[in-house]
């Protein structure tokens, strides 16, 4: 397997009047063709704002460091805002999460699916209308041709959701930034989606990187997870390591938290993470999670904790040695 | 004992507009429910969006007078009652605490202002019941001045729950309470309102599209499809052997953290029906696995099941013997 997306060291910063915010600090990761990576975390993590700075489509005062971020072997940060924009929605292409708002409301659901591929392909308008029926088909979209006259407003949240989806693929990129693309959406037709993604991922070998708050969702989807907490990636895996053995006090927090049909008794207290994310101004001096942690000792807040690999792919931020983690999770669950 | 709250065929019609010029027609949000709560039980409502869920939730509340049928709370109906006598009995907890706050009111005025709205206690003893009411909803007293704005997203529902609990209703409507919220603070606000509810003896009222949620509060469950009730039962029955075609597909859309099952696929078409131009027969015909050719024509009775009841043709065995 080749990487399509390889991301070494990526910080964003924003000054701010009271200090430099650094909502993304120093993450590392790599997307591979035909492979699912999902970005856990919860609001305020940087999971979104890593999204937006590999498309380049940071706020303006944001600045975004990496010593790699390259995109199938071509280098994404020595490119102008003109070679960028003959890359996005090209080769890679994102997913929104509110269809409601992401598509433009003034123009027809042709005339923007038209348009990535006008400016991509230069084809003809008929040629990039046979492919936008062709795509809406394929997302399951029925008399896709007179949809294409039809406004934004004129379809239900999961249609939109459809026509987002078909947007992105309109151009065969090889690389999908998926951003909670399913939260706006019922279970069922969250479900419908999501099959969609996987199939046509599978079809085309695309690579998707897929960011969500949702357990549920990483655990059907993902091949890799990586779990981020305050602007660091506190945990990464398979899915399978992560979710049955998951070393990190706050992946491990995280999953007591949700109630699972048939598995948490009815009625029981669930787990639950107490106190709020620091504040990410400056340089980290101490354990992000050590606030927050039941296990924190004062080694925690000594200094900052390095990412500890494991093995390809495996790796976890925390002072306690691997069984220790792994006694914990075993000691919390029985109890 | 009298249920807390019963409904009897209750609807609810409204005129929508089709277009410029062309004439109104009746969308019908809720189209005949029937519910009973006991006093200190949990029923969970589960639907799409579109299927009526808060329409019912505002006639509920005296929000809006039903089209017909009763609401009748310990055996009164509602419509005879004030609104200020149906907001000490019913209080909301909704989804957005960053929307249902009043955003240049303090925290102890937001928590107090249905004492003061109600006539309770002097203005000298008020403080001293918001400030207990904020012990048991788990908010330092020091927050009392701040506003809503200074507060984290699981604070602010925190507020919301104290501001409904004030006056000790006796049913509580939660509308997706923890659904704007992250997952360790959602967690949280469930434990909060189990103990609450045990507490104080309070009944819900649980709606939600988290089925996972719904099944870890609720004792009942009620699914709700284009405005009515199509299965009613005890959760555990429910989530064990749902009997509707739609039960089953909301069933087997929910996603429980465990790797390698893959995404399921609902086989429920595309299609949700326009409201206003529902299906014939039952409403659910289109997007049903095992859509008979009756299905399409006459509208499904409920039926008795072993712990509530079922809309569908599929167990109607004088259908059966009569084809």
């Amino acid at each position: 397997m080749s990487a399509i997306l390889e991301v070494e060291n990526l910080r964003v910063e924003i000054p701010l009047a009271t200090g430099t915010l650094v909502p993304v600090r120093g993450i590392s990761f790599s997307v591979q063709r035909g492979e699912t990576l999902c970005i856990v975390g919860e609001s305020g993590c940087g999971k979104s704002l890593t999204s937006l700075s590999i498309m380049n489509l940071l706020p303006k005062r944001a600045k975004r460091t990496a010593n790699r971020l390259l995109l199938g072997g071509a280098d994404l940060q020595g490119m102008d805002e003109r070679a960028m924009s003959d890359v996005r929605g090209n080769r890679m292409a994102m997913i929104f999460q509110e269809p409601m708002t992401s598509l433009n409301p003034a123009y027809t659901i042709g005339n923007q699916l038209e348009e990535a591929f006008l400016r991509h392909r230069k084809a003809s308008r008929r040629e990039a209308r046979e492919r936008a029926v062709f795509l809406l088909e394929k997302v399951g979209i029925s008399a896709a041709a007179s949809r294409l006259g039809q406004y934004p407003h004129q379809l239900s949240g999961g249609l939109r959701q459809r026509v987002m989806i078909a947007m992105a693929l309109m151009c065969g990129p090889e690389l999908i930034i998926a951003d909670e693309p399913t939260t706006a959406l019922d279970v069922t037709i969250q479900a419908q989606i999501l099959h969609l993604l996987a199939t046509l991922q599978r079809e085309l070998q695309m690579g998707v990187m897929l960011i969500t708050h949702d357990l549920g969702i990483v655990a059907r989807v993902a091949d890799r997870v990586a779990v981020m907490y305050a602007g660091e990636i506190v945990e990464s895996g398979t899915v399978h390591e992560v979710f049955s053995r998951p070393l990190h006090p706050y992946t491990q927090g995280l999953l007591r938290c949700i109630p699972v049909p048939g598995k948490t008794r009815r009625g029981s207290h669930l787990g639950s993470i107490p106190g709020v994310v620091p504040a990410l101004f400056g340089e980290p001096t101490q354990c992000n999670f050590a606030n927050r942690c039941e296990y924190a000792t004062p080694a925690c807040t000594a200094a900052p904790v390095p990412l500890t690999p494991l093995s390809e792919g495996r790796a976890y931020r925390c002072i306690l040695p691997v069984e220790t983690c792994i006694a914990n999770q075993a000691r919390a669950v029985a109890a | 004992m009298t249920p807390i709250l019963e409904t009897a065929n209750v609807f609810r019609t409204f005129q929508v507009s089709t277009g410029f010029l062309k004439p109104k027609r009746p969308l019908h949000a809720v189209n005949g429910v029937s519910l009973r709560l006991a006093k200190g039980e949990v029923l969970g409502l589960v639907g799409e969006s579109g299927c009526g869920k808060s329409t019912l939730a505002k006639m509920l509340l005296g929000l809006l007078p039903p089209t017909s049928g009763d609401i009748l709370v310990s055996g009164q109906a509602i419509t005879g009652l004030d609104r200020r006598a149906t907001a000490r009995r019913i209080q909301p907890i909704f989804q957005d605490p960053y929307s249902s706050l009043n955003p240049r009111k303090t925290i102890g005025d937001i928590i107090g202002l249905p004492l003061r709205v109600h006539r309770v206690g002097s203005a000298a003893e008020r403080p001293a019941k918001v400030r207990e009411m904020m012990d048991m909803v788990g908010l330092p007293h020091r927050y009392v001045g701040n506003y809503p704005s200074q507060l984290s997203g699981g604070q602010r529902q925190r507020v919301a729950i104290a501001r409904a609990l004030i006056m000790r209703p006796e049913l509580v409507i939660c509308d997706e309470p923890t659904s704007a919220l992250d997952v360790s603070v959602q967690s949280q606000i469930l434990n909060l309102l189990l103990d609450l509810q045990r507490e104080l003896g309070l009944t819900y009222l649980l709606i939600s599209h988290n089925l996972a949620v719904v099944e870890h509060m609720a004792h009942r469950v009620a699914v709700m499809y284009l405005g009515r009730i199509v299965e009613e039962a005890e959760t555990d029955q429910l989530f064990r052997d749902p009997q509707h075609p739609y039960t089953r597909a909301l069933l087997d859309s929910v996603l429980t953290p465990e790797p390698g099952l893959g995404v399921p696929d609902a086989n429920l078409g595309t299609t949700f029906p326009n409201p206003i131009d529902p299906p014939s027969g039952c409403t659910f015909h289109p997007r049903c696995p095992h859509v008979m050719p009756v299905c399409r024509t006459i509208v499904p009775k409920p039926l008795a099941t072993q712990t509530g009841h079922v809309e569908c043709h599929l167990y109607d065995t004088a259908l059966k013997q009569a084809s």
